[in-house]
């Protein structure tokens, strides 16, 4: 009986993630807001049965009582959430608090089964930072000068990155974080959303005459600061975002080729200069070769992917702990392992839908400032996941970023809810002001 | 400077910018997406069964019992029985026949215990069966794997070899179906939990070690197919070619014996062959251009991966412009640092009996259901052309010869067939008087089917101990 609950509940978990994922998509054939905010209303019957059924499958097979308090706990949150939206700032993006629910109780499960002291410490960061979160939209609101401030801001954001680079002892050949009062700090996810707003603050602000000399050259010191540290994900995240926001900033298709071609050159350097970069695609190109080094994270991450299958293990039913770093980087190939490939591409589905949408928002501004704030933020957004889902499934050479919202890391966390925030903020105050 | 002149775009602009960067992000995720489709549905099925993965598949065994292994011919190689208290042994009817070629499951797992070991943790037996399995509380009968393994032919190749160390492998040249494979010293798979520690122990025999895939002998005379290959290419007219034979070939210092010190007296290219003249066959490497030999070697999969569904290492050869001189020439006749598996070797005779063209190698069919049902076949897949039509025609010329007039003379008069091949005694330590017994050929000369590979460890002369178990493959084969 108990392995036929098991089985059924892997097809039906994987059914609503699908129900869930084409609503996201359906929502933009409706014009009509009525029948959109139906939708979104409807998304949540979906989200919170994936999220009972995930905790009922663990409950079940640890016997471990916590675990129901940490749902109930959760679920509350989440929906005080989804509600506090509603009244504090109508005009606000509901598919955007869906997504974020949804991809954040994702998390929520995969972590509770992985290391369940890790789930709870994500969830109390989670909570601080939504704390934090939902004042931004009221701050950007108010906040309207903020623009002006693109060089301190360029300045903060380098300082950070170089105080990491020459302060922060190395993990596994990359220097990524400080420790400050007992938390790590990983500069390179703050400065993320720093950078964008200094980038489109020059880029709008300055005089015209040095306005790309000196983006280019604020990008050119952020990238070589996180080349420096060796944390290479990063430094192509923030080197494409700084091709696109030119691109949208100017309309010149010629910027756009000549970033790209740039990227290329930088990687080809990147792999002659960095041996480290080497063994990457060494992994990349062979993993089984490379199995007792280089290539075993990636072997055992499609190990798991592949035993998998369409259809998963089965919750708790897998080896997801034998992938390293299955928390952070490989938590793609953990749920796909447990709950299926579709249910791994129907996430991934819902990441895409996010980034849409922070594009149709941009699309929206007539100031570009914001506008580029918006794009900045998408193409920061819509990189990392295709960095990080392309790794671990051998798409692309391992770069080592985060899955937005879902991977374990107080830092990946925060930042990936004050994104949301931010571009949550910026749709308010579009919607409020009229500004469309 | 070309940046003075930049104005910032209009809203329409810079949304029609907007638009063509969220399609190529679209594009980029539609790609990784159709990724994910393509691993999961396709590659994923050889990629996981790696004995790094074991841990899945124990998992998997705690609720599907392990299905059947059986040969082309319809016996049971492995199964696993279930007593009445639930306890599952996996029995080897065939014992120490099938020790590397269908391997364990027992610390770790080898042969087709490990290639398969998914297939055989799967069920697709009926649904509505499986269910009521299910309910009940049984486990689900796993899925049945089909090898192209002959019983027959794995038995004659096996008592052929004896007690002696080495390797044997037959395999089909029309469609790569591996019939035979054998490796010597082995163990009884159904006793793998008593003698664990002792057969681990034992580093003198190595009883463990699949010796056809994974053991890199130096190939001797065999490797001259090579050196015969790369001769050809550069001289289309091989019947010019003359050699004095005295016993030994000497230049630059680096000197070469014929075997036992022999002295072949005039030879021409054929004769250098077929009698395996180590000096004319100096003389030969020594006119041989290093990096066009380099890519013939390339060409035959030295130095890199070969289409072997069992674990396998690579074969190794010195051949490129800055090889020296007494390593082409020691190379030229299969010595020096050059290696090889016997199961490489098989494949380069393989693609010469079959036209040039190297048939993938497999070893499993089909895998069926419980009840029967076919649940998927395996089609025969051309892997690579070795070499041209008309190079491997006179490469099958110069085997036949080596039966007819030369080192091959245990495979004349033959019942029903014509056998083609090539000897080797292979020097393996400074005891020049010892040597691995070598022997690769194939049959029928003029349609072949299938290609026998043979070592024995200190056999001494190919001719002599090798030819002899071929040939009783061979007749095997064709008896029936």
């Amino acid at each position: 009986m108990y392995i036929i609950f098991i089985t059924v509940s892997k097809y039906i978990l994987i059914a609503l993630m699908a129900v869930y994922a084409i609503q996201c998509f359906s929502v933009f054939s409706h014009d009509d807001k009525k029948e959109r905010d139906g939708i979104y209303l409807r998304q949540v019957a979906p989200m919170s049965s994936v999220y009972l059924l995930s905790f009922l499958l663990l409950y079940i097979e640890t016997g471990d009582s916590l675990l129901l308090k940490f749902y109930a706990l959760t679920q509350i949150i989440i929906w005080a959430l989804i509600l506090l939206y509603r009244y504090m700032y109508p005009e606000a993006s509901k598919l955007l608090v869906n997504n974020m629910c949804m991809l954040m109780s994702t998390g929520f499960v995969i972590l509770s089964r992985l290391n369940f002291d890790k789930a709870k410490k994500q969830f109390i960061v989670a909570l601080v930072s939504i704390a934090m979160a939902v004042v931004i939209p009221y701050i950007l609101k108010k906040f309207k000068r903020l623009r002006r401030f693109y060089l301190f801001l360029a300045a903060a954001g380098a300082a950070s990155l170089l105080t990491v680079l020459l302060f922060s002892t190395s993990v596994n050949g990359s220097k990524l974080s400080i420790m400050i009062g007992g938390m790590s700090f990983q500069a390179s996810e703050f400065v993320k959303i720093i950078f964008v707003f200094s980038m489109a603050g020059m880029l709008t602000c300055m005089n015209e005459k040095y306005r790309i000399l000196s983006a280019t050259v604020t990008a050119a010191i952020h990238v070589l600061l996180l080349v420096a540290s060796k944390d290479l994900g990063s430094a192509v995240i923030f080197f494409m975002v700084y091709v696109i926001m030119l691109f949208v900033a100017t309309g010149r298709l010629s910027y756009f080729i000549i970033g790209l071609a740039g990227a290329a050159v930088c990687s080809v350097l990147g792999y002659v200069m960095f041996s480290h970069v080497r063994v990457r695609v060494a992994a990349f190109s062979d993993p089984l070769s490379n199995i007792d080094g280089s290539g075993y994270q990636i072997a055992q991450s499609l190990f798991a992917i592949g035993t998998g299958g369409f259809d998963g293990m089965g919750l708790m039913q897998g080896a997801p702990y034998r992938i390293p770093v299955v928390e952070a980087d490989f938590i793609f190939a953990a749920i796909c392992e447990e709950f299926g490939a579709l249910y791994g591409i129907c996430l991934l589905l819902i990441c895409i839908s996010c980034f849409i949408m922070f594009m149709n928002i941009a699309m929206r501004f007539k100031d570009m400032f914001y506008k580029l704030v918006a794009v900045g933020l998408a193409a920061t957004y819509g990189f990392q996941v295709f960095l990080t889902v392309g790794g671990v499934t051998k798409f692309i050479p391992l770069t080592g970023v985060t899955l937005p919202l879902v991977s374990y890391g107080s830092n990946s966390i925060m930042v990936s809810l004050i994104m949301f925030s931010v571009i949550q903020g910026l749709y308010v105050s579009v919607n409020s002001s009229n500004i469309t | 400077m070309f940046w003075r002149k930049n104005t910032i775009a209009d809203n329409d602009k810079a949304n029609r910018q907007i638009m063509k960067v969220t399609y190529i992000f679209v594009g980029l995720f539609i790609l990784l997406i159709s990724h994910i489709f393509y691993f999961t549905a396709f590659e994923s099925e050889n990629f996981i069964n790696n004995p790094y993965n074991d841990k899945r598949a124990q998992l998997l065994s705690k609720k599907i019992v392990r299905g059947t292994v059986y040969s082309r011919n319809g016996d049971v190689l492995a199964k696993t029985y279930t007593d009445d208290a639930g306890n599952e042994t996996r029995v080897y009817p065939y014992g120490p026949l099938f020790a590397h070629a269908v391997g364990f499951v027992s610390h770790g797992s080898s042969g087709i215990e490990q290639i398969a070991g998914f297939k055989l943790l799967k069920s697709d037996d009926a649904p509505a069966t499986r269910i009521r399995n299910d309910l009940a509380g049984i486990k689900n009968k796993g899925d049945s794997v089909f090898t192209t393994l002959d019983t027959s032919l794995q038995a004659t190749a096996y008592s052929a070899l004896g007690d002696r160390k080495g390797a044997v492998v037959v395999f089909n040249v029309k469609t790569g179906e591996i019939l035979a494979l054998i490796s010597k010293p082995d163990f009884d798979p159904n006793r793998i939990d008593d003698i664990w520690d002792a057969v681990n122990e034992d580093t003198l025999n190595s009883p463990l070690l699949n010796r056809a895939t994974q053991g890199l002998y130096p190939p001797g005379s065999t490797f001259k197919i090579v050196t015969a290959l790369e001769f050809i290419k550069e001289n289309p007219a091989t019947d010019k070619y003359g050699f004095d034979c005295t016993g030994s070939f000497e230049e630059n210092g680096v000197k070469i014996n014929c075997y036992h010190g022999q002295q072949h007296g005039h030879m021409d290219f054929s004769s250098s062959f077929a009698r395996s003249c180590n000096s004319s066959f100096a003389n030969i490497s020594s006119t041989l251009n290093k990096e066009s030999f380099g890519k013939t070697c390339d060409d035959l999969l030295f130095n890199k991966g070969i289409p072997c569904p069992y674990g396998y290492k690579n074969s190794y050869v010195d051949m490129s412009k800055d090889t020296s001189f007494g390593e082409l020439i020691q190379a030229g006749i299969g010595q020096g640092r050059t290696q090889i598996t016997p199961m490489h070797m098989a494949m380069i005779t393989g693609a010469i009996a079959n036209n040039g063209m190297l048939m993938k190698p497999m070893v499993i069919s089909s895998v069926k259901n419980i009840v029967g049902g076919t649940v998927r076949t395996y089609g025969y897949k051309e892997y690579a052309r070795l070499m041209s039509p008309e190079e491997s025609l006179a490469l099958k010329d110069l085997m036949r010869q080596v039966v007819i007039s030369g080192t091959g003379s245990r495979l004349q008069e033959t019942n029903g067939y014509e056998a083609a091949g090539k000897t080797g005694s292979a020097e393996y330590s400074a005891d020049k008087t010892k040597s691995h017994a070598w022997f690769t050929g194939f049959a029928p000369f003029d349609d072949p089917e299938i290609a026998v590979t043979v070592i024995v460890e200190g056999g001494g002369s190919g001719g002599e101990t090798a030819v002899p178990i071929a040939r009783m493959v061979f007749d095997d084969y064709f008896s029936n």
